[in-house]
């Protein structure tokens, strides 16, 4: 069996290329002809609410179960045909931690190992070596059960880091998590990405898209209803907000007024919002900041702080499907909510 | 603030150590299979290091069957109150008994390990699937070892003699554990198909007891009315007693031993794919 090529468009390589894949569970469609690319060295955030069919995906893409219809490739592979081959070329790190909760966290590390053909020393060396890196190496002779959330879910990163993968699935990897460890989890995840792991990322999580992702594919039903880069996406949703800091909270009024006293062509809405500190002032284009930022200069305004600030991906959802996230139960509406506060 | 700060241009993933290269197909050659399987079944021996309590039944169950049989039974079963005769025909019916029971915590242990996450590891894993359930059963053959000797070894106290040889006491040892070994492959896909440990409990239970007492281990079927005896006669549970018995004690051996690994193999030829095929398509 050979590798099939798919480099089309002549850049870099797709690691994983799926074509109109659909799954069914009875009645219900869990996956309803899903289309989507991984390029090589980079990490698809694919988003969507509980129940859009986003583990199904990754249970598809990892050969534990068969699609119904459609195809899917995973460096190179076909997930039906070649299950064999795929399966040594990705990791899989799930919702729910899949490590052995009865055994350390070393010891975990070496079964590993020794079940992708290393030798006992290497198998040894890898485990030593994972346990460092994902700061793991005080509790490693602990039973895993004794282990927190995040340490938990980083001894299974670790597990899924053992092969050298060429794929990384991570199936809501912070879903759960309280917001530190949730950081500590994203850290782990942003410095595998900086060494060049291609990663598929499903979360419900808008924040955790934006912080790890470089393309979006936002599914919904089993479908897939938008797709692009994330600073694409959300340039369809609207315009950026430019934030101002002035080095006089007290002059937020005063700065307010100069602006929509000087009517510049297309700038409205401005804001003061002393609480923060801040002057938030909608934009559509390059040039309204330029000249909002040079009108404050001229008037003698001190500026500590500026920046522009997209519209979150809520927002975007909001604007894509005209609805909030289709929830399918009332505790991850907290948990959105939580994170996005 | 930062609305980018994922990387553009990432860097080669760190070499470290790569697997060896699988062949074309991915097949999986024998004597990785067979390290596959032993990293398993150390995870099979470290999960009972860590819990302990698992070892129970296999340590506690031939002492309080062994005592309460002997005792129970035994002087109503030989007459005249002679319970050391009975612990000679006892002793190697039990052993047949044992494996029954083991094999049937294994269709419930099966039953909550396969639920767990990490079974989703195994099967993403470029392992033959079939390694999963093989460590499992290497395993329980050693429990299965522990609980024969402790069988063994009360049989003793209660005055068990060896007729033949030790020879012939490890052949019935062996014997049993090979046809113990064939009834965990029907209770893993008891397991495997099963939704609850409780349901796999109770349809065990209703295989068991009929099998069990409509055998030779406690009483001779020559006591029991007709067609009683013909059910106990084509049941592989009297057969492994008879033979394990006789080789204990002294007697035809041949037929009773040939007609235990017969069931033996028909049973792991039969129920061993299907629970392979089950693990396999369990999503």
């Amino acid at each position: 069996m050979t590798r099939i090529d798919n480099n089309p468009e002549g850049g870099a390589a797709n690691a994983v290329t799926v074509r109109g894949l659909v799954k069914h569970f009875g009645d219900t469609k869990a996956l309803d002809g899903v289309d989507l690319d991984v390029r090589e060295g980079t990490v698809l955030g694919v988003l969507g609410p509980n129940g859009a069919g986003k583990t199904t995906l990754v249970r598809c893409l990892s050969t534990l179960i068969v699609p119904d219809a459609g195809t899917a490739t995973v460096a190179g592979y076909d997930v039906v045909k070649q299950p064999r081959q795929l399966r040594r070329t990705i990791g899989l790190t799930g919702q729910y931690a899949s490590v052995d909760e009865k055994l350390s966290g070393w010891e975990n590390l070496y079964m590993i190992g020794r079940l992708l053909d290393l030798s006992r020393k290497d198998a040894r060396a890898r485990a030593d070596e994972l346990l460092e890196r994902f700061s793991l190496t005080e509790a490693a002779k602990r039973p895993a059960m004794n282990y927190s959330g995040g340490m938990r879910r980083r001894l299974d990163l670790a597990a899924s880091m053992i092969g050298n993968p060429a794929v990384l699935y991570l199936d809501e990897p912070t879903t759960g998590l309280d917001p530190r460890t949730r950081n500590e989890v994203w850290d782990e995840v942003q410095r595998m990405v900086a060494e060049g792991a291609t990663v598929l990322l499903t979360t419900q999580y808008m924040e955790e898209a934006e912080q790890l992702a470089n393309q979006l594919t936002v599914i919904d039903r089993g479908k897939v209803i938008a797709n692009g880069g994330i600073n694409e996406l959300k340039a369809k949703v609207g315009g950026r907000t430019l934030q101002i800091r002035p080095t006089d909270p007290g002059q937020l009024g005063a700065m307010a007024r100069a602006i929509a006293e000087a009517g510049l062509d297309g700038v409205s809405g401005t804001q003061a919002v002393p609480d923060e500190g801040l002057l938030n002032v909608p934009i559509l284009s390059d040039e309204q900041l330029t000249a909002v930022v040079g009108l404050l200069g001229a008037r003698g305004f001190g500026i500590a702080h500026i920046g522009t600030h997209l519209p979150s991906l809520d927002e975007v959802f909001l604007a894509i499907t005209g609805q909030k996230p289709t929830l399918q139960e009332s505790e991850s509406d907290d948990e959105i909510q939580e994170v996005a506060a | 603030m930062s609305t980018a700060t994922t990387a553009e241009a990432p860097t080669k993933a760190p070499t470290g150590i790569r697997p060896p290269v699988m062949d074309a197909d991915g097949r999986i050659g024998p004597r990785a299979n067979l390290r596959h399987i032993g990293a398993l079944v150390r995870r099979n021996a470290l999960q009972i290091k860590q819990d302990p309590e698992s070892m129970f039944d296999a340590v506690f169950m031939p002492i309080i069957f062994t005592l309460l049989f002997v005792y129970v039974f035994g002087g109503a079963v030989s007459g005249k109150g002679n319970q050391g005769e009975y612990v000679n025909y006892l002793i190697p019916g039990l052993m047949a008994m044992q494996g029954l029971n083991i094999a049937m915590a294994v269709g419930t242990g099966i039953n909550d390990d396969f639920k767990k996450g990490v079974m989703d590891r195994f099967r993403t894993m470029p392992i033959a699937r079939s390694s999963v359930l093989i460590a499992k059963i290497v395993v329980e053959i050693g429990r299965m070892m522990v609980a024969t000797s402790i069988l063994l070894i009360m049989g003793f106290i209660l005055g068990l003699s060896i007729h033949t040889s030790v020879l012939e006491l490890l052949a019935a040892v062996g014997l049993s554990l090979v046809f113990g070994a064939s009834l965990m492959w029907i209770f893993i896909l008891l397991g495997l198909t099963m939704k609850t440990a409780q349901a796999v409990q109770g349809v065990a239970m209703l295989v068991l007891m009929p099998l069990q007492f409509g055998s030779s281990i406690f009483a001779k079927p020559t006591t029991m009315p007709g067609w009683l005896q013909t059910f106990t006669d084509y049941n592989p549970l009297s057969n492994l007693a008879d033979a394990a018995r006789n080789l204990v004690n002294g007697g035809p051996v041949a037929h009773s031993a040939l007609m235990t690994m017969g069931w033996a193999v028909a049973i792991t030829a039969i129920t061993a794919p299907l629970a392979v095929a089950k693990f396999r398509k369990r999503t």
